[in-house]
Formats: C-alpha cells, structure tokens, sequence
C-alpha cells in the first residue's frame, strides 16, 4: 500500500502549488469581488509561469510518485509547458474581452487554472484511473467557460452541447476502462503494457474492445472525426477567448493522453490501434478540409481547421515510433502559436462595439488595417502550409515520419487534403487583399492582443531561422516516452 | 581571339539592349547595337584575308558542350575559306542594315527591342556558319529560325502579323524536323555529330543502308534528303516556302536582312558545308535540283514581289548544289546577299516615301521624288536580272552555265528552267520599277504631296550595298569560280572530278551567255511593253486567262492546298482535344471536376452538422460501432 512520504510528493509539486493558488485566489476573489478580476487573472497567468518553472526543475526520467499513478517525465514536461503556454496565451486574451463585454468575473480565470489544473494531471497520467479524473477536472470547468456567457443564447448551447456529449464520450472512455481492466486485471500503465506484451496467446477481445472504447472517449477529447461533431458549434457560441484556449490548451493535453495510452500500456497492440489512428486521422483531414470550404463564420471555420489539424498531428501518431511522435509534437507547437495568433486576430474583429465573426468583415482588411492583416494572412499562409512559415515544417516532419514508417496512402492523401484546405486559407487572405473594404474594424486593438498577435506571428514566421531548440526538444520528449 | 569577339559581340549588343534598353534609352541602344555589329564587320575583314586568302583556316575550341556516353560535342567555331565568306557576307550586310533600321524604325515605340532582335540573329547566323558539328549548326539553325518568328511578329499587335510569324514558324518546324532526323541518322551512321570526324568516313559508308519508317534505303541519300528538307524549311523551297511571302509582314529591313541576304541562305550554306556527303549522294542532289524550280508571279505587294524573286534566287542556288557546283552557288549567295538587301532597302525606302503604303498599284510617278532611291532599285534589279557587269550576271550565268555543264538529265532541266526564271525575273522586277516609279500617279493627293527621299541615315547604307551589287561579281570572279578556285576553298568543299560542271561552265560557248542576256533583256521589254506602252495589257491578259491569272495569282493554290490538307485538320484536331480532351477531360475531371467534387463534397459535410445533440452522439455511436466492428471482423486477422 502506498506509504505517505513528503519526498515522494517532490515531482506532483507543480500541480500542488498550483491547487493551492488555486484555492488562495478563489478566497480572494470571493472576498474581493469582482473589482479583484483583473488582479486575479494576472495572478493565474503568475501561477503558469511558476508552475512552468516548477515542472522544468522537479521532473526527471519518468519519476514516479502516488504509488505510480503520476508520472514525471521529459514527455510530460514538453507537454505541461505547451499546454501551459497556451492557457496563459489565451487567458491573457480574455481579460480586455471579458471587461468590455461586461462578463467579467472573477471566477472565469479560476476556472482557467483548474482546467488547466486538469490538464496536468491527464498529461502526467500513468493509470487509467488518474487519466479519468484528471480528464474529468478539466472536462468540467471546460463546460462552465463554454458556457460563460449564460445570458447568451448560443454560449449556452454551445456548453450545455458540450457537456452532454462529454458525458456520453466520459461513458465510452469509462466503459473501455472497465473492459481492459475486466481483461487485465490492472489499470495502471506499466503493469497493463507488461501484461499484454508477455500474453502469449495474444490480447484478448475484451482488451481490444476496451481499446476502441478508450479511443473513441479520447478522439472525442480531441475532436477527431468522427467524434467531432461538438467542435464546429462549441467553438462558434462560446465566447471567443474561451474558443482560442478551447483550440490550444485542452487539445495539447487531450493529444499528450492519446499519445501516452497508446504507446504507453497498448505498445503492444501498436498494430491494432495503429488502424483506428490512420482512420481517425484520415477521415479528420478529409472533413477537415471540405467542411470548412462553405463556412462563412470564421470562429465556425477554425473549428474545421482545428478538426484537419488534429488529422495531421495524427498522422505522427500513426507512424508509431519516436520521429512520428517527435512530429506531433512539433506540430502541436506549432499548431498553438498558429491557433492562438489566429484567435488573437479575430478578438480584433470589433466594429461598433460590437464582436463581428464572418469572413466578410475581413474584407478589404489590407488597406484599412494593414498590419493586422499581414498577420493574420501570416497565419494563414502558415496553417495552409507554405513554406517558409512555421506550420510547412509540422506538415513535413509528420509526413517524412509518415513516408519513413511506409504509411504512403497516409501521407499522400494528407497533402492532397492540405491542397483542398489552402484553399480556404488563402481565401480569407484574398478576402483581406483583393476585395473591396468594408467598413474599417475598431481600433485601438489593444496592447495584449498587439503582444499576442506580435508574439506569435514572429514565432511563426521566424521559426525557420532557428528551429533547432524545438525540434530537439520534441525529440527529446519523444525519445523520453519510448523509455529511452 | 578577334574571331571569337567577331562572332560574340552582336549577343553582346543583343543582351544590353534586349536586357536594359528601356534603362539606357532607344538612342543608346541603337549606338549599342550598330556598334557592336560595325566592329564585329571589322574584325570579319582580317579573319576573311587571313583564313582565306592567305590560308590560314583554323578551328577555335571554346568549350565541350555535350559529352554524353559515346555523344560528343564541343562549342567551337570553325573558320574556313566558306565559313569565312558567310562572316564576312553576314557581318557587312547586317551592319548596313543595322544602320538602315536606324532611319527606318525612328518612329517606332520599341527600338530597343527591336535592335536587340537583329544583334541576337547575326549572332545565331555566325554560329550556324560557324559551326564545327551538327549540334551547333542546329543551335544557330534553330536560333535564327525564333528570332525570324520574333521579327516577323515583331508588330505583333496586328493580326496578320502574328499569323505570319506563326506560319513561318510552323513551316520551318516541318523543315527542323527533317534536320534534326537527319542529324540523328548522321549520328547513327557516323557514331559522331563532328563535322572532322564524319566527312573522312563518308566515302566508306557508300551503299550502306537504312532502314527508316519501313523504308529500307541508301543510308547516304536518306541522310542527305533528310537534311536536306532541313533546307527546304529554312530556305523556303517549294512545298516549304509559303511562309517566306508572308513573312514580308515584318519591318523592311527585317525582310531584307533574314528574308532575303542570311537567314534563308542558311540551307544553301548547309548543303555546301555538306558537300562531301552530298557528293556521293546523287539521287539526293537530283531531287534538289528539281525541286529548285522557280515560280510565276503576279503579286501586288512590292515587298512580296522581291519576296518571291528570292524564292526563285535561292532556287538558282539550290540547282547550283545539285549540279555540284557549290562555289558557284556560295558566290550567287554572296552577290544575291547584296543586291537583295539592295532591293527591300530600296523598296523600303519607298515605302517610307509613300507614308508606309505597301501596294504598287497604289503607286507610280514618283521617281522624280525620290531620284536616288529610284536608282537604286535599277542598280538592284539590274544585277538581279543579271545584266552585264553587275553582280548578279557573274554569280547568274555561272549557275546556268554549270547547269549546262553537268551533262545531266536533270541538270538539262535546271539549266532550261534557269533560263526561264531568268526571264520572268526580269519581267517581274521591271514591273515593280514601273508600277512604282512610272506612269500616272495612282495614290491620293495627300500622299503624294508627303512624298520625300529618306534620311541619310537610310540612303547611305542603301549607297554602301549598291556597291556591292554592282561590283561585287566582277571582283570575286577569278577568286571564287575562276580556274584556280581550288586554291581558294582548300578543301572546304569538296567537288569529285566526276562532277565536273564547274570546268564546263568555264568553256561555255558564247551563245549560252548571250542567250541569258537576251532572256533578260527579252523579260524587261515585255515589262517595259506590258506596264508603259500598252498598260491595258496585264487587265486583258488577265481576263481572257481568268483561270490562269487567279492560279498565279493565288500562288499556285499552295497556301489553300495546306490549310485543306494541314491547317484546317491541324485546327481540328487542335480544337477536338482543347475542348474534348483539355476542356471536358482534363478541365472536367481535373480543375474543375475536383472543384466541384470538393464544393459538393463540403456542402454535404455541412448538412451533416444539424446541430441536434442526438445527431452528434448519433454519429459518435455509429463510429464506435464501426471501429468494434471492424475489428471483430478484420483487426485480429
């Protein structure tokens, strides 16, 4: 049985420090009122930056703590600080757009920092139980912000959605588990990995079942098709800082989970899921790439665009081995600053006072606001792929791993379905450049959104000069994964 | 190290002022071009008396330009007695025109370019003549052919214009490919593409065979006709020669710098520089000797009028090779080079005189206005018609003479249609001068009172080629087909003593030149007879021979015989696969099916997001349910 030991608690001490801030803001807050919003907002973003801190000093070679329900590892540390990353990004964008909406309230940034709380937890995960509950602590404060904005109409269907089918995807994920644990006898990562590895007489049907079930509860997680359906109407009614962290954030984690039980404890079963990834992936690009050709909603439009991204992330998965996971996780990378810079641009859309959302208001944006729509034409240009932005070398490492694996209908199929997606790319680009002004967006933009914007647009545009730190500290991760 | 300035310095000219013309303005352009063409004229004058005077020929090796397997071949120019000659031709008359284009393009909106387009020709002229194997012949042989079509479309915002340029190139592509077939069998025969290398060998590979589209055949003479078409294409030879008429649409001195004194030359050249393969080939000279006759005109453009005299001139050349007397032909070729040019100069400047009109029959009684350009069209027809002691009646009645002396059915041939070519040369020319300069005045009043000699910048080049016309025969002579002019080629072509029509020619009786002369004579009486005297004449003739006057008229029906036979299928098929196969096939199920595929497809995928919950936890079941079934199914296989 698991013996209490203070030194034991060293390698969860991020997510510890972070609870507690956690509870000490929530305190102020309740205290305070809503005048400590602000106060507390950048407070929380404090607490990532620290707990960011924190995680690159206590984490080691896969430490283990919790009697081996939490893990520690170069893995997890790549993927707590992306996640991190994007959280902050995206909180930082709420503060102006929850104080000019008047829906700012102090609990928003807290809930922030218990999703993202959440998020720790699934991404250290090492038992399926830890997995669940971390799972569960992000999923419910991502339902609450979906539906922060209760007196509108479409916030609150988009949360209550998101809420109804999280708990059908919680159902499956839950009903995998029980299988696998029905077949395996144990829930925890490195006993199940051994026991299906030394299991002469091959897995069992129940522990595939469970397997399916379990990947159909975490593609939810990450909207791939076809458990996507959720993503294009949730990202259109929440409230749009809450879409950019919706985009960034819980998709990180979500993808860390699904990279971590598949190689992790289902290793052995690589030619099994290795399947449902190539079709989840594939049916991802596809949908990805056609459905949004007919969106005039651009927040609706980056729904698709983020469904065709989590398809090509995918495709890394797919590959299964350490420069496949090593590409997902310079995609992902690259995909949040691409993704936040994105939803930074369309903060930006106001006029009158008033949020406007259609790819229309775009047009003519080159003469009435031309650095803003240099950026968001950067952004876009990187998402479709074009070299030498930042979002051509995620394709390329993903699709060499893919090529390199043999998985060619794969990778060719991938850049076909990039083809069909340029092309709604480029279209708001043209919409921006070539087309007749409409009335000029609200200016000033503000100071965070120019920092955000200015922050992830260098990044995207300048990663080709030095991509050396990110791409060896994917393979670093990658490599700490495989127990190398 | 002058040759190779010679030869490089009009690409020079070419790539300032093709390149940076708009930079440095038309006035330096011009200076550019005339320039580097006037040194480069220069620099011929030295390597002419040195290599073929004095004896020096030389091949300078600037670098290896294929080496593939056992395929070799080097950039070099090769300078010989020929090769000399056709600089030196080459170089002077294209400096005279440079200067000409100065005067004669003064109004027009792209001088640059234009002056560009002349310096880049001469270029690929003197590397065709330069040329040390049959793939840089080739080079200079295709690049000679795109700047003609650059030219001829040079104003190619009129439609007849770009149809010129367009038929010119087609026609010439039908030549090309016979030339690079025939390159191919040389290659194939020889195992080398080196002119050195394969003139040794031919007289081993007589009687040997080959087999070519089921033909099975003399290797020598289908190599040789093979090449030969090359010619045809080029120099506008029966069947290949429609598009040298239209390619009067060109400015002037376009006309007569490619269409009339270089370019078209080139096929003569060619079969020249062959001489070792053609002379052991004699089915192949037959064919070329009959195919050299000459054609009737009655055209009304003054320019086509010279236009077709060169047809009929490079037919004299053509007949001279088959009869083996290729000195002769590469001496027609020098004189016929400056009188010629003489000639569309001369017709150029009327046409600047007459406010850019080009139809004689809106012409006539000018001379008095423009007196020196005036005689320059005499000094140019009289040595075309090959009066006495004009350049034309040297190179002329040596040819016919030769053809005489062959002692060959087909020589017979060539000599009897020579003689009527003479004839009708001379009829057709004095028309011109007469429908031009004589008789009533038949343009408008206003036209006429604008009549005005050209500049001097166009009058002088004019003085300087009607030197040439005159006196350029009478000097060359001795050196170029005299008795001794053995001494002179040295081997650059080869004649068999078989073929002796040279040495015949040289005893010729006195009756054979006096008959060409009277010909001459003869053809510009019935000019002189038909447009001054009694000028109902031609509209009579042409009535009661209807038929007759509309077949010449029409140039044989050869241009409607191709557009039935060629064109009109070309552009059918053409227009079966741009709309069936690109528009319906490529454009249906590429472009623009898969646009509409995705568009419907994204429209589906739309209609799939009904925003109903049970939907979406509908297709999230379906899903599951799909994936636990396949791998029930298939996953454990």
């Amino acid at each position: 049985m698991y013996a209490f030991n203070v030194a034991s608690l060293i390698p969860a001490l991020p997510e510890i420090f972070m609870a507690i801030s956690g509870m000490v803001l929530l305190m102020v807050g309740v205290f305070r009122g809503d005048r400590s919003t602000r106060a507390v907002s950048w407070a929380v973003v404090a607490v990532f930056i620290v707990t960011a801190f924190l995680i690159s000093r206590v984490s080691g070679p896969g430490v283990l703590t919790f009697d081996g329900m939490f893990i520690a590892d170069g893995f997890a540390v790549f993927m707590k600080q992306l996640a991190l990353a994007g959280s902050a990004l995206a909180l930082i964008m709420s503060i102006g757009f929850n104080e000019r909406e008047g829906i700012a309230r102090f609990e928003f940034p807290i809930l922030f920092l218990y999703a993202t709380l959440g998020m720790m937890l699934m991404i250290s995960a090492n038992d399926l139980l830890a997995l669940y509950v971390g799972l569960e602590l992000q999923s419910l404060c991502l339902y609450v912000v979906a539906a922060y904005r209760r007196d509108d109409l479409r916030s609150s269907e988009a949360g209550l959605k998101y809420f109804v089918l999280g708990a059908l995807s919680s159902g499956m994920l839950l009903y995998g588990m029980s299988m696998v644990y029905g077949f395996a006898g144990t829930t925890r990562f490195d006993t199940l990995f051994e026991v299906l590895s030394s299991s002469e007489v091959g897995v069992p049907v129940g522990v595939l079942v469970g397997l399916v079930f379990i990947a159909a509860g975490l593609a939810f997680k990450v909207s791939a098709v076809p458990f996507h359906m959720w993503t294009p109407d949730v990202y259109e009614g929440a409230p749009t800082p809450v879409t950019a962290f919706f985009a960034a954030a819980p998709k990180v984690a979500a993808t860390a989970l699904l990279v971590r039980v598949m190689i992790g404890p289902f290793g052995a079963m690589f030619d099994q899921w290795q399947q449902i990834i190539v079709f989840v992936s594939l049916a991802s690009m596809a949908l990805g790439a056609f459905a949004a050709i007919n969106q005039s909603n651009i927040k609706r439009l980056m729904a698709y665009s983020s469904i065709g991204h989590i398809g090509y992330a995918l495709v890394g998965l797919a590959a299964g081995d350490k420069a496949g996971v090593g590409g997902l996780l310079v995609y992902m990378t690259i995909y949040v600053a691409m993704g936040i810079g994105t939803f930074a641009c369309i903060l930006c859309m106001r006029r009158k006072g008033r949020m406007v959302e259609n790819i229309s208001d775009l047009s003519g944006l080159a003469r009435t606001n031309p650095a803003l729509a240099l950026a968001f034409a950067i952004f876009m240009f990187s998402m479709a792929g074009i070299p030498p932005l930042a979002g051509f070398f995620g394709k390329f490492f993903v699709f060499k791993a893919a090529i390199q694996a043999g998985l060619y209908t794969l990778a060719i199929i991938g850049v076909l379905t990039s083809v069909v997606a340029a092309f709604y790319y480029l279209r708001i680009v043209k919409v921006m450049y070539f087309d007749e002004p409409a009335e000029a967006l609200e200016r000033p933009v503000g100071t965070t959104l120019t920092v955000v914007i200015g922050a992830t647009a260098l990044f995207t545009l300048l990663l080709v000069v030095n991509p050396g730190p990110l791409l060896s500290g994917a393979a670093v991760a990658a490599v700490s994964l495989f127990g190398g | 190290m002058l040759q190779v300035a010679c030869v490089f310095l009009p690409l020079l000219g070419a790539i300032i002022a093709g390149c940076f013309g708009r930079k440095i303005g038309d006035r330096a352009s011009q200076i550019v071009c005339c320039l580097a063409m006037g040194t480069s004229a220069v620099l011929a004058i030295p390597t002419f008396i040195d290599v073929a005077l004095h004896g020096n020929a030389r091949t300078i090796l600037l670098f290896e330009w294929f080496a593939s397997g056992d395929f070799h071949a080097p950039w070099a120019l090769k300078f010989d007695t020929l090769s000399s000659v056709m600089v030196l031709t080459v170089t002077v008359v294209a400096t005279a025109i440079h200067v000409y284009s100065v005067g004669y393009m003064s109004h027009d909106k792209s001088i640059p370019r234009f002056m560009a387009y002349l310096n880049l020709f001469t270029f690929f002229m003197l590397t065709l003549v330069t040329a040390d194997n049959f793939m840089q012949l080739f080079f200079g042989w295709e690049g000679v052919g795109l700047v003609s079509y650059l030219l001829i479309g040079f104003w190619f915002d009129r439609h007849s214009a770009s149809a010129a340029s367009m038929k010119a190139f087609l026609v010439n592509r039908v030549g090309d490919l016979g030339f690079a077939l025939g390159i191919m069998g040389v290659f194939i025969l020889f195992g080398s593409v080196e002119f050195d290398t394969v003139f040794p060998l031919v007289p081993g590979k007589v009687g040997e065979s080959m087999e070519f589209m089921g033909f099975h055949g003399d290797a020598l003479t289908l190599v040789c006709l093979l090449l030969f078409v090359g010619a045809m294409g080029k120099s506008a030879q029966i069947i290949l020669h429609t598009w040298l008429p239209d390619a009067m649409e060109g400015p002037t001195p376009v006309s007569a710098l490619i269409h009339a004194a270089t370019m078209v030359t080139a096929g003569v050249y060619m079969v020249c520089l062959l001489s070792p393969m053609f002379e052991v080939a004699p089915v192949a000279r037959d064919i070329v000797t009959v195919i050299a006759a000459t054609i009737g005109l009655v055209q009304n453009d003054i320019k086509r009028v010279i236009a077709y005299s060169t047809c009929s001139q490079l037919g004299y050349m053509f007949f001279a090779v088959g009869v083996s007397a290729y000195p002769a032909a590469i001496f027609h070729l020098m004189t016929h080079a400056y009188f010629k040019a003489l000639l569309f100069l001369g017709a150029g400047s009327v046409i600047h005189a007459m406010s850019d009109e080009q139809d004689m029959r809106k012409m006539g009684g000018i001379w008095r206005k423009i007196p020196f350009t005036y005689a320059m069209m005499w000094i140019g027809s009289l040595a075309l018609a090959g009066i006495p002691f004009f350049a034309g009646f040297y190179s002329k009645d040596m040819i016919i003479e030769s053809a005489w002396g062959a002692g060959t059915g087909v020589g017979q041939y060539a000599f009897v249609m020579g003689v009527v070519a003479a004839a009708l040369t001379a009829f057709y020319s004095w028309r011109l001068i007469f429908m031009t300069f004589h008789g009533k005045p038949r343009a408008d009043h206003h036209t006429m009172e604008h009549v005005h000699e050209s500049p001097p910048v166009m009058l002088a080049p004019l003085a300087f080629l009607s030197l040439g016309a005159i006196f350029a025969g009478f000097i060359a002579y001795e050196t170029f087909v005299g008795h001794h002019m053995a001494e002179f080629w040295r081997g650059s072509i080869l004649i068999l003593p078989q073929h002796p029509s040279m040495e015949h020619a040289h005893e010729a009786p006195l009756w054979l030149k006096l008959m060409t002369i009277v010909v001459a004579a003869g053809g510009i009486l019935a000019a002189y007879y038909a447009y001054m005297v009694k000028t109902s004449l031609p509209a009579r003739l042409a009535t009661m021979f209807r038929p007759v006057y509309l077949f010449l008229y029409n140039k044989w029906y050869f241009d409607e015989l191709y557009n039935f036979l060629f064109v009109r299928p070309a552009v059918r098929i053409g227009r079966l696969l741009w709309k069936g196969g690109d528009g319906v096939i490529i454009d249906g199920l590429g472009p623009n099916g898969l646009a509409a595929v995705t568009v419907g497809l994204a429209r589906r995928a739309g209609r799939l997001q009904t925003g109903y919950v049970y939907h979406y936890a509908f297709a999230m079941l379906i899903g599951l349910v799909g994936l636990v079934t396949w791998y029930l199914f298939y996953g454990r296989l």
